[in-house]
């Protein structure tokens, strides 16, 4: 019926209990909705800032609402859902630090996956080309870019210990392969973690 | 009486009418009784009754959602939305339009014949809130042998009625989609509203609402009403475009008072051909039910509180130029049913209409109701 989901995507699928309570914060068209709830029974809600992604979900029968991850979070009781997601997002958010705080309210645990910008591909471009990276996880241009918050792997690691967070899994991906924690902050070009409060 | 075939059962098809004794208790706390009401239903009802779809009418609309008006040839006024082939469609779903109490285009109102006195009701007519027009369609419902609505519809004041439905009958609506409304009415709606009351009050031949015996009625405040009303349900950047400052048949201004521009001939027009088709008392009967519309005050402050014992999905839909219900009155119904736990869909679409814009050419809001209500399938 639809697209293979994106690696990161399919790597939370699987992860994702049956019959779970979801919160897929940017979930753009629903692709991770929906593929949640037709293999396992989950029960997705959805929160996406483009209007144009919200009528393609709701028209393919999810139940999501057209708001800002950085505002509309707040709306959201305490532990209301078993996981908060954040997938390809956290990156664009005003206050990323925030976000992840108000994921681990309204969750029992929060998925986050970003891109990993100390990959070396991009730390190459830097140091060789003096530009910022443009690379196949990182399409766009400086100028144009979404990404407001580049983050590191070793950055969110930090984070994460510096808020006293647990981290309940961690993946690394480069393309659509796993790869291994070891120097995932040089190789991995994508980061998934499962956060607990 | 489920054995009945549809089209061999009188209570169902086009141009229906069906008096309920009742009587009604209102909010008021006056009783309404009989309760005629007007109707028309589509498509039938499958064997599990699990395919009726109540739509609920703004403040001028009525019954005949998708059938040619009897007063004005117009066809159904959101035949965007209901037919063969669309969202909402009588092959697949039996559909229900009532006209609301207070109204005049059968359904019980100011114009209706009082029993007490064998006269028209006029003023005597007992002030009536959404509520009350829910409780009226829920009666009709009953009368039908509809337990469960698998949705209920409604834009702008039918918007408020669909809304209203889950709080008061949660066990009996699956589904509810409000479209360019809201959870109350601000005190920017309510100034608008009494402005036109005032227009329909200060016409002479209002006479404190008794018109009814001689036909003289008070024509020229209902225009001004419709008028002033009808600039709401615009945008600015729509009269713009449709009117702009352009003359109305002449080259240039006459330096007098007659309809220059083109947009005070476009108003005077819809004020007149209102006046047709609508009863100035019911204009103010249903525009005071809308003033008094306020779901949270009805569950001490919390809006979230109204929906806690519904188990419905919910989907909201607001438009981006409409500045009598905008956005944020949609926002407030999210935030509520995010805090009461309900299945909640959202989006602000984009159109150049303003508030009318969910009664005009919008495929996105078809896509929307469309996936929302075969949502519930899944």
């Amino acid at each position: 019926m639809s697209a293979p989901l994106r690696p990161d995507l399919a790597l939370i699928a699987r992860t994702v209990t049956v019959g779970a309570r979801v919160l897929d914060v940017g979930c753009g068209e629903g692709a991770l909705m929906a593929a949640l709830r037709d293999a396992k029974q989950v029960d997705a809600r959805g929160l996406e800032i483009d209007g144009g992604n919200v009528a393609s979900a709701v028209g393919r029968g999810l139940s999501v609402v057209q708001g800002d991850a950085d505002i509309d979070l707040a709306y959201y009781p305490d532990q209301s859902f078993d996981y908060a997601i954040l997938s390809q997002t956290l990156q664009t958010t005003r206050r990323p630090d925030r976000v992840v705080e108000e994921l681990l309210r309204i969750g029992k645990q929060a998925f986050v996956s970003f891109p990993n910008f100390a990959h070396w591909r991009g730390r190459l471009s830097l140091m060789w080309g003096g530009r910022m990276p443009v690379t196949r996880l990182l399409p766009d241009t400086w100028y144009d870019t979404l990404n407001i918050h580049h983050v590191t792997v070793d950055d969110f690691r930090a984070l994460v210990k510096e808020r006293g967070w647990a981290i309940d899994g961690q993946w690394f991906l480069k393309g659509d392969k796993e790869t291994t924690h070891a120097n995932a902050n040089l190789f991995a070009e994508h980061a998934v973690f499962l956060l607990r409060k | 009486m489920a054995t009945i075939p549809p089209h061999e059962d009188s209570r169902f098809g086009l141009r229906r009418q069906v008096r309920l004794t009742g009587p009604l208790r209102l909010d008021s706390g006056a009783m309404l009784g009989p309760v005629d009401i007007a109707y028309e239903t589509y498509g039938a009802m499958n064997a599990d009754r699990s395919n009726a779809i109540l739509i609920c009418h703004a403040l001028t609309m009525d019954q005949y959602v998708a059938s040619e008006h009897p007063v004005t040839g117009k066809p159904g006024w959101w035949w965007r939305l209901v037919g063969e082939g669309k969202p909402i469609d009588p092959a697949r779903h039996f559909i229900v339009c009532a006209n609301v109490i207070g109204s005049c285009l059968g359904s019980s109102g100011p114009a209706s014949i009082d029993p007490a006195t064998g006269e028209p009701y006029a003023m005597r007519f007992p002030v009536i809130t959404i509520a009350d027009m829910v409780r009226a369609q829920a009666m009709l419902l009953d009368h039908l042998g509809v337990d469960r609505l698998a949705a209920v519809i409604g834009g702008s004041m039918g918007g408020m009625q669909a809304l209203t439905w889950p709080t008061l009958f949660p066990d009996r609506v699956e589904s509810c989609i409000v479209i360019a409304s809201t959870a109350r009415h601000s005190a920017q709606n309510i100034a608008f509203h009494e402005v036109g009351r005032q227009a329909i009050m200060a016409d002479p031949n209002w006479r404190g609402g008794d018109y009814y015996a001689d036909g003289v009625t008070p024509g020229a405040g209902l225009a001004v009403a419709r008028m002033a009303a009808h600039i709401t349900y615009l945008s600015e950047a729509g009269l713009t475009e449709k009117f702009g400052r352009r003359l109305q048949g002449r080259n240039a201004k006459t330096f007098g008072f007659d309809a220059d521009f083109q947009v005070e001939s476009y108003l005077r027009h819809q004020g007149l051909s209102f006046v047709e088709r609508f009863d100035a008392n019911s204009y103010l009967y249903i525009t005071r039910a809308m003033d008094y519309y306020d779901i949270a005050e009805d569950h001490g402050g919390s809006l979230a509180r109204a929906f806690t014992a519904s188990r419905a999905r919910f989907c909201l839909v607001s438009f981006d130029t409409d500045w009598l219900y905008p956005t944020a009155e949609s926002r407030v119904i999210v935030h509520a049913l995010h805090a009461s736990g309900a299945k909640a869909s959202f989006v602000e679409l984009s159109s150049p209409f303003g508030h009318d814009a969910f009664l005009l050419e919008c495929p996105e809001l078809n896509r929307v109701v469309d996936g929302f209500l075969k949502g519930g399938r899944a």
